[in-house]
């Protein structure tokens, strides 16, 4: 068996003096989409944010394609090809949807896809006809799809993608999902936080189930949404 | 006719110039959110490093602009090594840090200066190639201030295009938004801001290099530089390019013209203007209204408690101080008097920074006000003593009456450039108006009343004022209004919905604060027995910043503790040396490094982790 793309063990994360992460454990395989799911404050959005080197995080084993995250700033971790999209988008909203896309630019990475700007704007239309638009002057899921955009600029190979569905209609929600399922078939490799069964059951290979700080459950998709009692015992609200 | 058109083009001139160093400044603020009170030492260096590369080059074209440009880049790089050694460890510190440390920079580099280049004025050869005029309606106007009119449009145009058509600009202008998630898309901060000051000091010292041929570069160009620089980056709207232009056009003009009609008081028109700018458009003319973080002091603050046996500690001090001249000689009284003085004066500082989480940077001017209130009257009126030290408060609470009015309708960093235009605007009236203070001569023979003479009978009555004083801010601290006070600093919008008027609160203390130093500045006039400029300049303000910062923010005695170990150190080691800026400076620049949160905040810290 080949090594994961991403390892994750023993992750410990602070916010100040607050404990958030109380040793998460997960793996994410090549050209898999693993979905990171829990409540509100289970500690999805820290999960990303302390593999990214966005939050203090202590005495894990983070491992991303043979390389040693652990002690890394967040933008050499990006430049090893991590690209981590925000679950409240944060845009430069004073730059344009081209100089916020020029922002994520990186070269090309060897056994990732490499992106341009006229490649996104085929995959999200929308983003073709406003190029020259700020960001202030765009709708949420308008934004959504920048943010997205912007992180593949960086031709990742694993994309961190926080709660994509968030907030965003119906309808968008579909485009995002379809979205995400491209990235996979052209070979990225995903690790995805949702609080919506229905979209990550619409993306994800795996599941891992996450509450106040710890793993609890572990499995395909499938199995997931397959057994009541987990869901209920992490999931319901 | 053609008078008023080569007066409003050399106002034109002088706009140039200022604008080179007013966009590194704001420039630099825009993205760090740093004021680099050093700004100012990057264009004076620039022209002393000008000027020596111009005598030794300059006496062809290609030599001289060689020269300037050799001079903008060795400041770009000094900068970049600023921004590495010290402004890196400040992003996340209170305001009050990142002045103080740049200010230290300040004192460090002249004193570098003066040792390099000497004291004298040095006057530089004019630009090669461009030594003659140009007749405009008959009057000849010096063809090299035209050149340096065609430069500052130039140089907006290419800072423009830097930051709208290059990836460089892009990534700037994104870091400078989100910091965090530029980093998240590979961007590296730390190597951008190194850029940015780069460029920022760079333009200060192409600025300065440019003055060379057309005035002398002296020890006192960087803060009456950084000043001006200020005041048009305040005006324009701070971290705004055009904004910055455009401000300095119209104080290159007020200048030119206002010395035509009140040549005594052009630096006071410009600290006006910008009041007036400030309180009609409190964003700058094409600034951006943006949310004012919380003050970092207010941040980190630690419940201020009473502490119940603290008053009968306060008496036994003052006890054990007023048996001292029964013990000790002449010149241990004398020093003790000093520093009692400057207690109180620290402790007025404390009151608006600690309490008030309102970071003055000109709490010198009241001090001065009180000094020249009572030099004034004793010299003007003859009036005796005690009525003189009974106007000097009184002066310094008129003065802070009015002041105040206009810098509470401001905070953060805003506030503290409000503060310290007011406090130049002081300065500068007591500098230019000689006929009435004596100018940079001062005022000299403010003595003591007979009975008060003795070394030990002024130390009783200094001891025995500022010991009242004292104690009626501790009072005050403590008092309602005390409360009122920290709450509008901790959260000033749920303080409002309680009901305190906070405005209104914030302009009491800077009132008390402005009188309890007036208090201090009398006394310290009839101390030394005369007054002079610098008992209101920018230096003693920092000086009044450096004692409440070394006694701890968080403490009431902490500002008395301060002022003691200040004053010691002051005077029996800086006094010692010719070198007393250098020293000080590294002792600002290194608190700010050892306690980058505050020496309660590092207490904080030590707790935490124990």
């Amino acid at each position: 068996m080949t090594e994961p793309l991403l390892t994750v063990e023993g992750l410990q994360a602070w916010y100040g003096r607050a404990h958030i992460l109380d040793g998460v454990a997960l793996t994410v395989g090549r050209g898999e989409v693993v979905a990171l799911i829990g409540r509100n404050g289970a500690g999805k959005t820290t999960t990303l944010k302390a593999i990214m080197g966005l939050v203090e995080r202590r005495g894990a084993t983070l491992r991303f394609d043979g390389r040693d995250l652990a002690a890394l700033p967040a933008h050499r971790i990006a430049r090893l090809g991590v690209g981590y999209v925000p679950e409240d988008r944060r845009i430069f909203a004073d730059l344009t949807v081209e100089e916020n896309l020029e922002v994520g630019r990186q070269p090309p990475r060897p056994g990732a896809p490499a992106w341009t700007p006229d490649t996104l704007y085929a995959l999200f239309p929308n983003l073709a006809e406003m190029r020259g638009r700020r960001g202030t002057r765009m709708s949420g899921g308008e934004q959504q799809m920048l943010t997205l955009a912007r992180t593949l600029m960086g031709n990742p190979s694993l994309l961190l993608l926080d709660e994509p569905s968030e907030g965003l209609a119906p309808l968008i929600v579909k485009q995002m999902a379809e979205a995400v399922r491209r990235l996979k078939a052209e070979g990225l490799s995903v690790l995805v936080s949702e609080q919506n069964l229905s979209f990550a059951a619409a993306v994800a290979d795996r599941a891992c189930v996450i509450e106040t700080g710890r793993l609890r459950w572990t499995g395909s998709m499938a199995d997931l949404m397959a057994d009541e009692a987990v869901r209920t015992a992490y999931l319901a609200v | 006719m053609s008078f008023l058109l080569v007066q409003a083009l050399s106002g034109l001139a002088t706009a140039a110039t200022l604008f080179l160093v007013s966009s590194g400044l704001t420039i630099v603020f825009g993205v760090t959110r740093i004021v680099n009170f050093a700004h100012g030492s990057f264009y004076m260096v620039g022209a002393y490093v000008g000027w020596s590369l111009i005598e030794r080059f300059g006496t062809t074209p290609a030599g001289f602009w060689g020269s300037v440009a050799a001079a903008a880049l060795a400041m770009g790089l000094l900068g970049a090594a600023m921004e590495i050694g010290l402004l890196r460890r400040l992003y996340r510190s209170p305001e009050l840090f990142q002045l103080l440390g740049t200010f230290g920079v300040v004192l460090v580099v002249q004193d570098a200066a003066a040792w390099f280049w000497g004291p004298e004025d040095l006057l530089g050869r004019r630009a090669a190639g461009l030594k003659g005029s140009v007749d405009i309606l008959d009057q000849p106007f010096p063809l090299y201030d035209l050149v340096l009119i065609g430069l500052g449009p130039l140089v907006l145009g290419l800072l423009w295009l830097l930051f709208n058509r290059t990836r460089w600009g892009t990534l700037v202008r994104a870091a400078t938004q989100d910091r965090e998630m530029a980093s998240a898309l590979g961007v590296d901060p730390a190597r951008l801001f190194t850029g940015v000051l780069f460029l920022g000091c760079a333009l200060a010292g192409l600025g300065g290099a440019l003055q060379v041929p057309r005035e002398a570069v002296t020890l006192h160009m960087d803060m009456a530089i950084v000043v001006e620089a200020f005041v048009v980056v305040v005006v324009g709207g701070m971290g705004s390019l055009p904004g910055a232009f455009l401000a300095s056009l119209l104080i290159g003009q007020l200048q030119a013209f206002g010395i035509l009609v009140f040549p005594q008081i052009t630096l006071v028109l410009v600290f006006l203007f910008m009041a007036v700018v400030l309180v009609l458009r409190p964003h700058g003319l094409l600034g951006r209204a943006e949310e004012v973080p919380p003050t970092a002091p207010a941040a980190l603050t630690v419940p201020l408690s009473a502490g119940t046996a603290a008053h009968w500690w306060a008496l036994a001090l003052l006890a054990a101080l007023a048996l001292v001249p029964l013990a000790a000689g002449d010149y241990a009284v004398i020093l003790l008097t000093e520093v009692v003085i400057l207690a109180l004066f620290a402790a007025s500082l404390h009151l608006l920074i600690g309490l008030g989480g309102l970071v003055s940077f000109g709490h010198a001017a009241y001090f001065g006000l009180g000094a020249y209130g009572a030099a004034l009257l004793v010299k003007h009126a003859a009036a005796p003593m005690p009525l003189a030290l009974a106007g000097a408060p009184l002066l310094a609470g008129a003065g802070a009456l009015l002041a105040g009015w206009f810098c509470v309708r401001r905070s953060g960093l805003y506030f503290a450039m409000l503060t310290l235009a007011f406090a130049q605007i002081a300065w500068s009236v007591a500098f230019q108006w000689s006929a009435v203070t004596g100018g940079d001569n001062g005022i000299l023979g403010v003595w003591p009343s007979a009975w008060a003479a003795g070394k030990a009978a002024y130390y009783w009555l200094t001891l025995g004022l500022c010991g009242g004083a004292l104690w009626l801010l501790r009072r005050a601290a403590f008092a309602p209004f005390g409360y009122a006070l920290r709450a509008g600093r901790d959260s000033s919008l749920r303080a409002e919905s309680v009901g305190i008027d906070v405005r209104r609160v914030q302009w009491m203390a800077f009132v008390l604060a402005g009188t309890a130093a007036g208090l201090a500045g009398g006394l310290y006039a009839f101390a030394k027995g005369s007054v002079f400029p610098t008992l209101l300049a920018v230096p003693l303000s920092v000086d009044a910043l450096v004692m409440v910062l070394m006694g701890g923010i968080q403490t009431v005695t902490g500002p008395l503790a301060g002022a003691a170990v200040f004053h010691l150190l002051w005077s029996e080691v800086m006094s010692a040396t010719d070198w007393w800026r250098l020293i000080l400076g590294l002792v600002i620049v290194a608190l700010v490094l050892v306690f980058p949160k505050g020496i309660v905040g590092f207490l904080a810290g030590l707790r935490g982790r124990a």
